[in-house]
């Protein structure tokens, strides 16, 4: 019986760690591309983005965990979308709500967070075939995973862009900020050269 | 004689100018996907044209007809979610009966429309910019579609010639597209302040 539970804490463990790094949504699954490379042009609008998805998964996995033995084949995407979609207009009326500044930045890439990959992907793999527990923790996992690496690339993007971090001049006086890195250009490579670094360091590691 | 210079104007910049793909970060699952081979590519751009053009049409009238203006604008996006996934599921029905092997050959790409970013994106573009006639709606719809269909189709071309150059090996797959992506959204901002 102890063996049991130990058993279920190391697999709550593993499917928690799978999210952070092994199966990294953007680093790793290449899902969730558009508000990765929309909403990075600086750390503060890239961890508001997070925690916005950080809650949708996590509603959207416990509400169709729970409704995973009602569910049709053919009518389980809809399903899926309509439940993200319901998550995601209470998300975007409580960021105008209390973050009006952060809402207009965003603007449409909140309602996009229903189109989002990893939202439905994760309903698809994991919440319409785990119980409640898993489905929790597997969205926790996923979500801190693409929070991170947003912010990674939020902040990489931001240094280079304004040498500042959060309005804090962290760049020395002779470096001349680079505004392509703010613009559409510099997202594209920036993340096809952390995609090339994670692969290199993924391959030195095996 | 100047409704008609907006909508070619409104059509230009949807498609060069404002290029979904290219400097709006939409739909950018499948242009990773399905741009491996041009004819696939070109089939993708036009099934995606088809439904964005009859969801942008659809979303519009359900807006201003239906939701404006009354309490139900808090369901906007369930709504426009609804009509996507519909045309989706008719495309999807008749491609299968007509073009039974371009159907197999996109495989689970096709119901992905649905969650394809550049559809739902359009609809919501339109919301926002405050688009106020039918006309206006239909060739920005269409436009997006075109655009859509263009970047899809030069990446697909520009990735048949890279499998033959010496890519480094971390960096083959998916980060030397989006390097070549960054490029090619370089060449884009070109446009930029064209119109608009």
């Amino acid at each position: 019986m102890a063996n049991e539970l130990e058993l279920s804490g190391n697999q709550y463990k593993d499917t928690f760690l799978a999210g952070l790094w092994r199966e990294n949504p953007v680093f790793r699954l290449l899902l969730g591309m558009c508000p990765t490379l929309a909403v990075t042009t600086a750390l503060k609008p890239a961890l508001t983005m997070g925690y916005s998805v950080i809650f949708v998964l996590l509603c959207s996995n416990i509400v169709v965990s729970l409704m995973r033995n009602l569910l049709k084949p053919h009518l389980r995407i809809l399903m899926f979308t309509l439940t993200i979609a319901t998550f995601v207009t209470i998300v975007d009326i409580f960021l105008k709500a209390f973050q009006p500044e952060m809402s207009a930045m965003l603007g449409p890439y909140v309602p996009l967070i229903i189109v989002n990959c990893i939202i439905i992907c994760r309903a698809e793999v994991c919440a319409s075939k785990n119980g409640l527990g898993v489905s929790i923790i597997d969205a926790l996992g996923m979500g801190i995973g693409f929070t991170l690496a947003l912010s990674v690339l939020g902040a990489i993007r931001e240094i280079f862009s304004t040498g500042k971090i959060f309005e804090i001049q962290i760049m020395p006086d002779w470096f001349v900020p680079c505004a392509a890195m703010a613009m559409p250009a510099g997202a594209f490579i920036t993340l096809g050269m952390l995609l090339g670094l994670v692969n290199l360091i993924s391959k030195r590691k095996s | 004689m100047d409704t008609v210079t907006t909508l070619v104007l409104g059509f230009i910049s949807i498609v060069v100018v404002n290029n979904l793909v290219l400097t709006k970060f939409l739909g950018i699952c499948p242009y990773l996907g399905v741009s491996g081979r041009i004819d696939m590519a070109f089939g993708m751009g036009l099934a995606v044209t088809f439904v964005v053009t009859l969801s942008g049409t659809l979303t519009w009238l359900i807006d201003h007809l239906i939701l404006m203006g009354t309490p139900f604008e808090v369901t906007r996006y369930v709504c426009f979610i609804m009509v996507i996934a519909g045309a989706v599921q008719l495309v999807e029905m008749y491609l299968r009966k007509f073009f039974p092997s371009l159907y197999d050959s996109f495989g689970i790409f096709l119901p992905l429309i649905t969650t394809n970013c550049a559809i739902l994106g359009l609809c919501l573009f339109i919301n926002l910019w405050g688009i106020d006639n039918l006309a206006e709606a239909v060739v920005l719809s269409f436009g997006a579609g075109i655009g859509f269909t263009m970047a899809i189709c030069i990446m697909a071309g520009i990735r048949e010639n890279l499998n033959l150059a010496n890519v480094p090996e971390n960096l083959q797959g998916a980060p030397i597209t989006l390097i070549t992506a960054g490029l090619l959204s370089l060449a884009f901002m070109g446009f930029a302040g064209m119109i608009r």
